[in-house]
């Protein structure tokens, strides 16, 4: 961002610095909810999309925010990244769509974000597709493998 | 035609697990869709739930005194794995624009999805309806008048969308030379008493209930942003139902807060920081561009949050005030680039209210602006090159 900062103002454009106005506020907004889940166990999602940033903020809250200790991707619709930042339970979630464009992008206050939970639906599936790949190898005639040439067995 | 009447009684839930998508991708799906739709994220199961037993509904686009930007805007929606599942998930049966089909099969495809689908599906319109003479705007021979009011007939709700067909927009701007209309000013003029030179049998009343009754959701904009387009859809498809409109008919969740009190410049607006010219400190320094013309204290649109392109952007934050072209009568509003409220007139005009005190200065100022807009309405007021040099 500051490597920038030269280039924007060739261009008209106004330095990060100077706009900070929802910064502050937001932090503020994510310590009460870190402090109901503390204390109530309730978590809160804050969409970022739903709050007016100057050019800028966004990048700065994120900065702020930083990055902790777990980080995963998801590949569903598109990816999607989740990541916890440096501050423990506060979570940033942004989804993409087929053509890494940002589709939606949620901090939330929690302990762990649902969209990594395994759903049930999708281990019922799971479960019937395990079920019909053994029936398919108990279907064909047994042949030693080669764990059990070597006796290599557990 | 089986496999189409089976397509449309399958709910969403049906059809995404067809194509391969898992509850996971679902919960995505609907993250984004809250987001799309200014729904709080707290909405997320419930929209889910909603989602999951949601019909693939009907949809008719009709296109009338338009330039099309609406229908570019639409398809321009950068979330584009969400609107795909979107429109796999209605079933767009005619389209001007983009549908395959001409001519005959064209008009046939229109008239069969009214048949199967009559009283339940959507009508959404763009571009105003000519009234003056009906060969302004014909399509297969058909006049617009008499091919929207046969549409509307059997629609369970009518979108329209862009500021055309919500407010009449620039073919209705002065002197609307094609006697131009809204959706909602025809439905008023011709929905429930004489037809007034349309043909008889375009007005039906029938199970479908009168004309005159049917639910109108406005999305203006020139054009709307494209995912307001999509969030309207998308909430009729998840809800079954039209969403909380305002007085002019439009949903709250997009329009309910001006773009001046959602407006990132706003603290300088407060502390009285304003650029005067566009190259000025103030311009560079990002300040408040309300005395440039700004129409944001006045247009309610979702701009300074969901923004343009991509989410890059918006006029504002580009430099340029707003033109306010979510409002009706934008186009003849007076000049872009004169400020709102700036006392320009003979100040003894406003001394009744100043005398009030400091604290009447804003309504006196909002008064005078008010009939300043009327007469510049009447007088159609153009641009000059002295207001761009301002």
């Amino acid at each position: 961002m500051t490597t920038s900062n030269s280039v924007l103002s060739q261009f008209n454009i106004q330095s990060t610095n100077e706009m900070t106005w929802n910064v502050i506020p937001l932090l503020h907004q994510i310590k009460h909810a870190l402090q109901n889940l503390l204390d109530n166990n309730v978590s809160e999602i804050i969409d970022l999309r739903s709050i007016p940033l100057a050019p800028g903020e966004e990048d700065r809250l994120l900065e702020l925010l930083g990055t902790g200790e777990v980080q995963a991707r998801l590949n569903a619709l598109g990816p999607s990244e989740i990541t916890e930042t440096r501050y423990s339970g506060v979570w940033l979630i942004t989804h993409y769509n087929d053509e890494n464009e940002i589709i939606s992008r949620h901090i939330e206050i929690t302990t762990m974000p649902d969209i990594l939970l395994s759903q049930t639906q999708d281990m019922s599936i799971a479960f019937q597709q395990l079920t019909e790949l053994l029936d398919e190898q108990n279907e064909q005639p047994a042949q030693p493998t080669d764990a059990m040439t070597t006796g290599n067995q557990v | 035609m089986n496999n189409k009447k089976n397509l449309n009684e399958q709910n969403l839930a049906d059809s995404l697990r067809s194509q391969g998508i898992s509850r996971r991708s679902f919960l995505k799906f609907c993250a984004a869709t809250a987001s799309m739709m200014a729904l709080p994220p707290s909405m997320i199961p419930a929209i889910a739930s909603a989602l999951e037993q949601a019909k693939r509904p009907s949809v008719i686009w009709l296109s009338f005194q338009e330039c099309t930007g609406c229908t570019e805007s639409l398809t321009r929606a950068h979330t584009a794995t969400i609107e795909n599942l979107i429109f796999d998930s209605i079933s767009l049966d005619y389209h001007h624009t983009l549908q395959a089909a001409s001519g005959d099969a064209a008009e046939a495809a229109r008239e069969e999805a009214m048949r199967e689908n009559w009283g339940k599906y959507l009508l959404v319109v763009d571009g105003s309806i000519p009234t003056l003479d009906m060969g302004y705007s014909t399509i297969a021979g058909m006049s617009n008048l008499d091919m929207f009011l046969e549409t509307a007939a059997g629609a369970a709700a009518i979108i329209s969308v862009g500021t055309c067909a919500a407010f009449g927009g620039i073919p209705h701007a002065h002197p609307n030379p094609t006697g131009a209309y809204s959706v909602y000013d025809i439905i008023k003029r011709y929905g429930s008493s004489g037809t007034d030179g349309v043909s008889a049998a375009s007005i039906k009343h029938n199970s479908a209930g009168s004309v005159a009754d049917k639910p109108i959701i406005t999305v203006p904009g020139c054009p709307p942003i494209p995912v307001v387009i999509t969030g309207v859809l998308t909430h009729y498809l998840t809800f079954g139902m039209i969403p909380e409109l305002d007085h002019l008919g439009r949903p709250k969740a997009f329009y309910g807060q001006s773009i001046h009190d959602r407006c990132y410049r706003r603290p300088f607006y407060d502390k009285g920081l304003f650029a005067e010219t566009f190259d000025d400190e103030g311009a560079k320094k990002g300040w408040c561009l309300y005395k440039l013309g700004c129409k944001g204290p006045t247009t309610y649109n979702a701009c300074a949050t969901t923004k343009w392109n991509n989410g890059t952007s918006f006029p504002i934050e580009s430099g340029h005030p707003c033109l306010g072209c979510s409002e009706p009568h934008f186009w003849d509003g007076g000049s872009f680039y004169k400020a709102l409220s700036m006392p320009t007139e003979d100040l003894s005009k406003t001394a009744i209210y100043t005398a009030a005190g400091a604290a009447a200065v804003g309504v006196a100022l909002g008064a005078l602006n008010s009939s300043k807009k009327s007469t510049a309405v009447a007088e159609h007021t153009k641009t000059t090159i002295d207001d761009l040099e301002k």
